[in-house]
């Protein structure tokens, strides 16, 4: 049984106008799209600034209001739990955000921050919170005497590791981790990317991770989605989508990754300009007369693609 | 190699902080010649941005020093008047930021922001400016640049912003564009374009390039040649094909190792010890990579180092290179 089901999720948003503030129309963030996530399994959610990944993502948390679709988790529908936060559900499934900064409350200690989902859900002793406390720092790498620190005092990496234990202060059984490393050094980015697949290892934890880089996911996901204008133009296993890419938007978001071999330069912004070509001769193959994305359609097991059958 | 654009002799560039000056840009010496591009690489905070802005000295003289010489048609920019300088700015040497918010003004219509320039700096007439403002907005690729021309900034994409912007940059033909992360908050389609559009500029102009990134794919895509740069100095320097095929340094080691690129699928990725040391802790003495490479022992560090030609056109920075493993490293897990 799937660990988390997504059935033709839809997220719409009011644009209000004019003084009175009426609704004169939807953004539709979020347009009709189904997948599935397995226990342990990373899933890795792609696409363009706008083409609606976190509303997926906080709709997955209970963050958004749906206008449409269901999701199920352990094979519970948990479409009507949204909003309430005490609930069974809420305890399996945490976020992990891009800027943890923001998201941690400045005044409050990184015990404070991991415990608090602790407290919302389990009775403790002080003694014992500070023990799981430790326990996290440790499976993170921070040293335990960074609980009585505040969030200022550590480097961008080490804060999203204290974003990653206070994810895991639960052990939850799905982390949605939208653009968890995207505001990262390098090196540091490393660090987080290796931590969050020793954690999965150990606590057999699966991840929805969202991110516009593609090495990135690539290094971290087994399957992926992607993403463009609300819906989902192919999905499909990492091999498959990298080795045989079908829809147009998926071939120049793979053209458009900057290669590290300085000596493929000239063939490959050749290969770009014949996808904008291809993209501009035959948009209408691949984009409906609105100029919204097709159903998808199955190729084989591990791959469909959002084409006309 | 052709010949010479701009020389950075000894740049040292400070910030002051209580009463006292750190140098965030320590003794950097290097060329940027005629039609070539030179990308500047290295984590945030090492110093890439001072080094740039240091070039027009776009620093706030209050509380910032810049010392030693930066030579441009053999006039030496830390000395030249302000007057002077201005003419340089935006004439000479044109400037891309990261954020076009900073560096379009959000009240003045594009077309006419791209003339401002031409205003100050040439002699055309009206109707001349704004032949060339269309043209240049052609040239950058907006598909209607009549429309664009009568707009505000706000009413553009992220991506036809940032086109805007080297629009305005080139409007004056300078022999010298430096572009300080011109493409790190756009989606990677858009930065493909940009990137597309700039090497295809650069060969139309030939202009010069001083490019700063923290991207080692937009460094693979862009540099002739790469110059890395860790805590202030640049710690190697070589073409870019010899970074990527033949890296010295062992930070530039451990920065490719880290990567999880499309090339890269090992399991685990590298990641270097420690951080990045801020401005005031910066070690001052001896090798400054040292600390996050600790196993290193001591005797394969230069008490002094200095950049030197390891091979015909490849520098690199102290003698730990010689003896560098970076899978040392690997088998000592590190809990920091
Ligand atoms: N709270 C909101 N109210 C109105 N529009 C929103 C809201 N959140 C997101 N949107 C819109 O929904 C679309 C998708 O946004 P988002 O899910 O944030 O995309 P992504 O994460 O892929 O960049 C965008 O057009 C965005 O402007
Ligand atoms: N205006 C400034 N005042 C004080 N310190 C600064 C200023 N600008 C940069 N710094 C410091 O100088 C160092 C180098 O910064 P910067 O040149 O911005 O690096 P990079 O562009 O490589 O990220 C950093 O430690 C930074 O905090
Ligand atoms: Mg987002
Ligand atoms: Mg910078």
């Amino acid at each position: 049984m799937p660990l988390l089901e997504v059935k033709n999720l839809q997220v719409h948003f009011p644009i209000r106008g004019g003084i009175l503030g009426r609704t004169v129309g939807h953004t539709k963030a979020v347009d009709g799209i189904s997948f599935q996530i397995e226990p342990g399994q990373t899933v890795g959610l792609v696409g363009e600034s706008g083409s609606g990944k976190s509303t997926t993502g906080k709709a997955i948390l209970g963050l958004v209001r749906l206008c449409g679709g269901r999701i199920l988790f352990d094979g519970e529908d948990i479409t009507g739990y949204i909003g309430r936060n005490r609930s069974p559900y809420r305890r399996g499934v945490q976020m992990i955000f891009q800027d943890v900064y923001s998201s941690l409350n400045p005044r409050k200690r990184v015990l404070d921050v991991i415990a608090e989902p602790i407290r919302n859900f389990e009775r403790m002793t002080k003694a014992e919170e500070l023990r799981r406390v430790h326990e996290l720092l440790e499976v993170v790498g921070l040293s335990a005497d960074s609980a009585l620190k505040y969030p200022h005092e550590f480097s961008g990496g080490q804060r999203q590791r204290i974003g990653v234990a206070r994810a895991i202060a639960l052990r939850p059984k799905l982390i949605v981790a939208d653009e968890p490393v995207s505001a990262l050094d390098l090196s540091v980015q490393a660090q987080v990317l290796n931590y969050m697949k020793d954690i999965q290892r150990e606590l057999g934890l699966a991840y929805l991770f969202i991110s516009h880089d593609l090495g990135v996911v690539r290094h971290m996901c087994e399957r992926l989605l992607i993403m463009h204008r609300a819906r989902f133009v192919e999905t499909g296993t990492r091999e498959e989508i990298y080795n045989n890419p079908m829809h147009i938007y998926t071939r120049r978001l793979i053209a458009a990754i900057p290669d590290m071999n300085p000596a493929a330069r000239e063939a490959n912004e050749a290969r770009r300009k014949s996808l904008e070509r291809e993209y501009n001769d035959q948009f209408s193959k691949f984009y409906d007369a609105d100029g919204s994305v097709y159903d998808l359609a199955r190729i084989n097991d591990d791959h469909s693609v959002a084409i006309p059958g | 190699m052709s010949e010479k654009l701009l020389e950075i002799r000894n740049m040292r560039t400070s910030f002051r902080a209580g009463g006292q000056y750190f140098a965030a840009v320590d003794n950097v010496s290097v060329d940027i010649y005629k039609n070539e591009t030179l990308a500047v690489v290295g984590e945030s905070g090492s110093g890439k941005s001072s080094m740039a802005l240091s070039v027009t000295r776009l620093h706030n003289p209050a509380y910032t020093r810049v010392e030693g010489s930066i030579l441009y048609q053999g006039k030496n920019l830390t000395s030249l008047p302000e007057a002077e300088l201005n003419k340089v700015r935006g004439g000479h040497i044109g400037m891309i930021f990261q954020d076009p918010q900073s560096a379009l003004n959000p009240l003045v219509k594009v077309g006419l922001q791209i003339e401002e320039s031409l205003v100050y700096h040439t002699d055309m007439s009206r109707a001349e400016r704004r032949n060339h403002a269309l043209d240049l907005l052609r040239g950058v690729g907006m598909p209607r640049p009549e429309l664009t021309y009568g707009q505000f900034p706000h009413e553009l994409s992220g991506g036809m912003r940032q086109r805007a912007m080297i629009a305005s940059a080139l409007s004056c033909s300078p022999a010298l564009v430096i572009a300080d992360e011109p493409t790190t908050a756009l989606d990677v389609t858009i930065q493909a374009q940009i990137l597309d559009l700039m090497r295809s500029l650069q060969a139309a102009t030939q202009t010069s390039i001083l490019l700063i990134t923290h991207d080692l794919g937009v460094v693979a895509e862009m540099a002739d040649r790469v110059a890395v740069m860790y805590a202030g100095q640049l710690v190697e320097l070589a073409s870019c094909s010899e970074i990527f095929n033949n890296p010295l340094h062992p930070y530039t080691r451990s920065l490719l190792s880290s990567i999880p690129s499309l090339e890269n699928s090992s399991e685990r990725l590298h990641v270097i010890r420690g951080i990045v040391p801020s401005l005031k802790d910066l070690p001052r003495t001896g090798c400054r990579f040292s600390r996050r490479i600790p196993w290193m022992p001591p005797d394969s560090h230069q008490d002094e180092p200095e950049l030197r030609e390891a091979a015909p056109g490849h520098y690199v920075m102290c003698s730990c290179y010689e003896t560098f493993e970076l899978f040392q490293e690997m088998n000592t897990p590190c809990r920091c």
